[in-house]
């Protein structure tokens, strides 16, 4: 369990679409804290809340009540707590998508570099630590080739680069494994937790992905639009 | 900081070339247009400075020889001699007509000139080649664009005439090229009847009891001589002391010769606000249709190119760009759409202008000019996409 302060936490999490008789709860209290270093999965059946509590975590779309924590920043309390939340998403959160969605005029470690330059970083440092985490993510091969040029799993592994090139506390991983073989898909996980632990992120894994849930130490299930906890098996990486 | 515009056009460059050089072929007809225009306002001011002439004194109340048609006697210049300040004067006519025959018949203005030198209004300014008139019969200088060559004989009407003299860029408000031939054959040519139209009126003359009266025979014989002379002309070319002033001289001329005179200001208002203001303002027309439709093609380009792109935009968004980053980008899309737009256009209207019928006057002020306006109107066409752009939500980028 994460320590209060550190990685993400979320207290009491409401979503509620619309108003009045059409008003529709998609999240009714959400609990959830993950640590930095940890992989926690994420799952449930279509229309249990998954994408609405991602969304939330994301700062793209504003919860209704509750509490999040992100880092040691207050950013949700009944209210954004944070002014900027574009740069919050681009300074604080990483995302891996089920598609890679890399950009398709962009090589290999431009699309990592991009958020650092467009942040202001000088691009000679920025395409240094690009090529750092390409290194460290077994793609520095493929660093001036273009996305088009990458296969499915390479293509996933610079997205994990791209989301972990600015250190954010937590990365939101939207299945990422969906297009990929298990193999493939395993190995995903496995560079997640890697680089989890190498860079203290918290890593939240929304998935159906029947291949990779038993690779979680810990589950949350959302159902109904609230969260409970479950120990996973853990198994790939024992 | 790294330009996502200038990657996604080199990571694309077919498209936005082809679209580029398709764009261009409409920047480069517009430029034409303008060129054509420019052609027509040089043309008018290249009549006037190649009739040497500081006045053009014409018929009463008529606009004079270019606008409308004139008709003066050929001794009023004498009169206009006198007057204070006009140090030359010459009769002119004007007429544009076919000339030669055959296959290598064309459209010209002939001028009708007092044979002279260079000095005497009215005549060629500079020749390429060959001599002036001095002959005052059967002699003939003609305009480059006739195609006529120096020696060749050119028929104008029943006579053939010498080409002896060549000139350039001596054309008519319409763009004709001139040929100047004698007064006295340019007014014959002007003026002539065919032989059926002389027999018959000479005869109809001959049957009036009025003119052929019994015991006085002669006067038949002076009727039909008078009606074989044709005294007219369409202008008296008038150039003036160095220190004269155009308007007095004009006053006194308007005065005392009861005749109107147009001074060299009022002459290029009457061919520029007159004789070619309806075709600019159809040249205009065109321009403003052409910019409607270049504008409507980059719109729609980069509104295509942007909708093709939603989702990294979505991506982009979500991941923290900021939306002038986003906006920034297409609209150095639409703006490099339009630069390579302008090069195709300008390198394309410079290429056909030399094989344009007419004088086509490219001038690098309305390049400049022209230039500014396809910047102007590529960043206008990017707001639709910028718009789409910016609406769309980050959240889309993640899925369910």
């Amino acid at each position: 369990m994460a320590e209060p302060g550190l990685g993400i936490r979320i207290q009491g999490l409401h979503k509620r679409y619309g108003t009045g008789d059409t008003a529709v709860e998609a999240l009714k209290g959400v609990d959830l804290a993950v640590a930095p270093g940890e992989v926690v999965g994420l799952i449930g059946p279509s229309g249990s809340g998954k994408s609405t509590l991602l969304k939330c975590l994301g700062a793209v779309v504003e919860p209704t009540g509750g509490r999040m924590t992100l880092g040691s920043d207050l950013i949700y309390h009944d209210g954004w707590r944070i002014p900027d939340l574009r740069a919050l998403r681009r300074d604080k959160i990483g995302f891996v998508f089920q598609a890679p969605y890399l950009i398709p005029f962009l090589n290999v470690t431009d699309n990592v570099a991009l958020l650092p330059m467009l942040a202001g970083r000088p691009n000679r440092e920025a395409r240094a630590a690009a090529r750092e985490l390409l290194a460290a993510l077994d793609v520095a091969h493929r660093a001036a080739a273009m996305p088009s040029q990458l296969s499915g799993g390479e293509q996933q592994r610079v997205a994990i680069a791209r989301a972990l090139i600015n250190r954010p506390p937590v990365i939101l991983a939207d299945e990422p494994t969906a297009p990929l073989d298990s193999e493939r898909a395993l190995a995903v996980i496995r560079i997640l937790n890697r680089m989890a632990r190498q860079y203290a992120t918290a890593v939240i894994v929304v998935t159906h992905d029947e291949k990779i849930i038993p690779t979680f130490q810990r589950i949350y299930q959302i159902r109904d639009g609230r969260t409970h906890e479950e120990a996973g098996l853990g198994r790939m990486l024992e | 900081m790294i330009s996502l515009a200038g990657r996604d056009i080199l990571h694309a460059s077919g498209k936005f070339i082809f679209t580029g050089v398709g764009l261009g072929l409409l920047i480069g007809v517009t430029l034409s247009m303008a060129g054509i225009y420019r052609g027509m306002v040089d043309d008018a001011d290249t009549l006037l400075d190649n009739s040497g002439a500081d006045l053009w004194v014409v018929q009463q109340d008529t606009l004079g020889p270019y606008a409308e048609s004139s008709s003066l006697y050929d001794d009023l210049y004498r009169g206009i001699l006198t007057v204070p300040g006009v140090a030359q004067a010459a009769n002119v006519t004007y007429l544009t007509m076919q000339v030669g025959e055959g296959a290598r018949e064309r459209r010209a203005m002939v001028v009708g000139v007092v044979p002279g030198g260079p000095d005497a209004p009215g005549q060629p300014q500079h020749l390429v080649a060959g001599r002036h008139l001095t002959r005052g019969h059967y002699e003939a200088v003609a305009d480059l664009m006739t195609g006529l060559r120096l020696g060749e004989q050119v028929r104008i009407r029943r006579n053939q005439y010498r080409v002896v003299g060549l000139t350039r860029r001596t054309v008519s408000s319409g763009g004709d090229p001139m040929v100047f031939i004698p007064l006295k054959d340019a007014q014959e040519a002007q003026f002539l009847k065919d032989n059926d139209a002389i027999i018959h009126q000479r005869r109809r003359t001959a049957a009036n009891p009025a003119f052929n009266r019994p015991g006085q025979p002669g006067t038949l014989e002076a009727v039909l001589a008078s009606q074989t002379v044709n005294p007219s002309v369409n202008a008296v070319l008038v150039r003036l002391d160095p220190h004269a002033d155009p308007d007095q001289v004009a006053g006194e001329i308007r005065r005392w010769k009861r005749l109107t005179v147009h001074t060299r200001a009022e002459m290029n208002e009457i061919l520029q606000a007159k004789l070619i203001a309806t075709s600019a303002r159809q040249i205009f027309m065109f321009l403003v249709i052409l910019s409607v439709v270049s504008a409507a093609i980059v719109a729609f380009i980069i509104y295509t190119l942007t909708l093709g792109k939603i989702r990294e935009i979505a991506v982009l968004k979500l991941i923290g760009t900021r939306n002038r980053t986003i906006a920034g980008m297409i609209m150095q899309q639409a703006v490099g759409l339009g630069i390579i737009g302008f090069m195709v256009g300008k390198i394309a209207a410079t290429l056909w202008a030399p094989i344009f019928p007419k004088y086509v006057l490219l001038l690098p002020g309305d390049a400049v000019r022209g230039f500014l306006i396809v910047v102007v109107i590529c960043v206008l066409a990017s707001l639709v996409a910028i718009r789409a752009a910016l609406r769309v939500d980050p959240a889309e980028a993640i899925g369910g």
